[in-house]
């Protein structure tokens, strides 16, 4: 008996992320979601700038890429022009909380009827390491060498309980993928946030915390330890909304 | 089929010659003197919900948003615009990049004012030079066509989105201020609302076919030159096929007025006034100013001079110069930030040019 295959989601190819990295976990619950609710040839994906920008060359989907932070614009038109499919952006902190929170707010309080994943590593990965509006206290990056410092920096952006307070936002739930339970969990809110677009309920966002080990300066192991032991402290998983 | 002639603002004719062209996407954002186009596609622009094809118009948050918006609708097969005026335009120029590498059509509507920074919002034609290089990042071009009329600008609406199907590639209409919101009667055509093209690139969902991927990065090496030699190869397939220009008495001139838009309306007054005091004036408007009409220029007696007219302090003129690429004199006279040139200013330097060389 077959437990396990490959989705037919996803291509049998190799990824180019890092070890340890958490995009292939969060790309494989997206592929999975597609096959389980039977939409993949009604599936248009927004793949970000940012380390998952390729993430076409592992969905076997239709996809789009965007400008850095204009994925939600992007996405909104493609879902008003063609309502009949189902369309979703997988933005990174960067991407959807920095350079893209204007578009980011207005689609979700449009209540554009799209389904959101965004990955929070709190670092910018793609280019370098550096300080990402989610980057934690304390936190060393490329550009905050001394680490994050409120004075200078500001604090984590929690972009995802602001977006809870718009009307337009139907479902919010902020998940980890630091084990096997907690991407169990992860998988069943990233199939929440695509029923309730087939339902057209509105505006959803999954904000799955995802180790990034290369630039925490960790291996795996202790990366996944981290969001545990330190990143969930400051973004709480459960649902927001 | 409609054949009633009504009575437009320049941005209105804009307006429904983009619907009766098929757009069924906008978004903007307001600025003046565009105002009238953005508030005409709120009006006519959505479809009852549930509409099977729907008609959509957007209010972005930021021109930004609006141009990504574009992108999208174009991605998924609509055909989609945008309008804005000049520092609207400016930050539009990040989505006209990437739509012009993504390869998507697309129009965008430059009503242009008076600039830099926040500049006024009188009539200017200070943005040639953005507009017909590109105007973003990267080695592109988008095919920009300049209306002087209500009417042409109501055609050349029409033209653009056929333009931007066709090549696949954005489309620019550069007006002005005065263009923008003076009014005109308009015939309008009978042509039917275009709807349904099939274009088998867009993103539809993949039922019975590959993925469709709308992208414009190419990391593997050698992948960019590759692409871009192709844009490049398009470019000069539009170069050769869709120079437009319209030209007056170019054949006994001794002085070839140059102007496009708003400014070719002046300078074919002033053009009439002198040809009725005996001097053999001519005038050459560009109608696509990216490809910028080479033609007229060619085989032309190296005695004749030209004239250029723009309100800007000399933008188009590089373009005539290099068209006549040393062969004539080529002379100049602009005013900018809401200064237009007048009919009698244009007349006096006419004059002395014929009084000097003639």
């Amino acid at each position: 008996m077959k437990i396990f295959e490959r989705c037919p989601s996803l291509y049998d190819v190799p990824t180019h992320y890092c070890p340890g990295c958490g995009h292939g976990i969060a790309h494989r619950l997206v592929a999975e979601t597609v096959d389980v609710l039977g939409i993949r040839e009604k599936t248009i994906g927004i793949a970000p700038v940012g380390c998952a920008v390729v993430a076409y060359d592992y969905w076997n989907f239709d996809c789009s890429e965007a400008a850095h932070g204009r994925a939600l614009a992007v996405a909104t038109a493609i879902k008003r022009v063609r309502p009949q499919n189902i369309v979703f952006t997988y933005q990174g902190d960067g991407d959807l909380a920095a350079i893209g929170t204007n578009e980011t707010i207005h689609a979700a309080n449009r209540g554009e009827n799209l389904s959101v994943i965004f990955i929070n590593n709190a670092v910018y990965g793609m280019t370098g390491g550096q300080l990402a509006p989610t980057s934690l206290l304390g936190q060393k990056t490329a550009t905050s060498v001394q680490g994050r410092d409120k004075l200078l920096h500001g604090y984590p952006l929690k972009i995802s309980e602001m977006l809870a307070l718009l009307p337009g936002v139907c479902y919010i739930e902020r998940v980890s993928l630091h084990n096997p339970q907690e991407v169990l969990k992860a998988k069943r809110a990233v199939q929440q946030a695509f029923q309730n677009q087939i339902d057209n309920l509105g505006f959803s966002l999954v904000e799955i915390l995802s180790p990034c080990p290369t630039y925490w300066g960790l291996a795996p192991q202790d990366a996944l330890e981290w969001i545990k032991n330190v990143m969930q402290k400051e973004f709480p998983l459960g649902r927001i909304k | 089929m409609v054949k009633t002639k009504i009575l437009l603002s320049g941005n209105e004719a804009i307006a429904q010659g983009a619907i009766q062209a098929g757009c069924s996407f906008y978004a903007g954002y307001p600025i003046t003197p565009q105002n009238e186009l953005i508030a005409y596609m709120a009006k006519y622009m959505p479809t009852p919900p549930g509409t099977e094809a729907p008609r959509v118009f957007i209010q972005a948050e930021s021109e930004l948003a609006a141009i990504s918006m574009v992108y999208g609708a174009s991605a998924a097969g609509a055909r989609a615009m945008t309008s804005s005026s000049s520092p609207g335009i400016s930050l539009k120029q990040e989505g006209i990049s990437y739509i012009a590498g993504a390869r998507l059509p697309a129009v965008i509507v430059n009503i242009m004012r008076g600039g830099p920074g926040l500049g006024n919002i009188a009539p200017s034609q200070a943005d040639y030079f953005q507009a017909t290089r590109g105007g973003g990042h990267g080695d592109y071009r988008l095919i920009v066509l300049a209306p002087a009329s209500v009417q042409e600008a109501y055609n050349l609406t029409q033209t653009a989105f056929d333009l931007a199907d066709k090549y696949r590639t954005p489309v620019m209409i550069l007006g002005d201020g005065i263009l923008g919101q003076m009014m005109e009667p308009v015939q309008l055509s009978g042509r039917k609302i275009k709807t349904g093209l099939v274009k088998k690139w867009a993103l539809s969902g993949c039922a019975g076919r590959k993925p469709n991927i709308v992208k414009s990065f190419f990391l593997r090496e050698g992948g960019l030159e590759e692409f871009n030699l192709k844009l490049q190869a398009n470019y000069a397939l539009i170069k050769r096929k869709e120079e437009r220009y319209e030209s007056f008495f170019l054949s006994d001139a001794k002085i070839i007025l140059v102007a496009y838009g708003s400014m070719a309306r002046i300078a074919k007054s002033a053009m009439y006034q002198l040809r009725s005091a005996g001097k053999k004036v001519g005038l050459l408007r560009p109608v696509s100013l990216w490809p910028f009409p080479q033609q007229p220029f060619n085989r032309r007696n190296s005695k004749v001079k030209y004239l250029v007219l723009e309100m800007s302090y000399g933008q188009m003129v590089e373009d005539v110069r290099l068209a006549v690429n040393g062969k004539n004199t080529v002379d100049f006279f602009g005013r900018s930030g809401g200064g237009i040139p007048s009919e009698e200013q244009i007349i006096g330097k006419v004059r002395k040019i014929y009084h000097e060389n003639i």
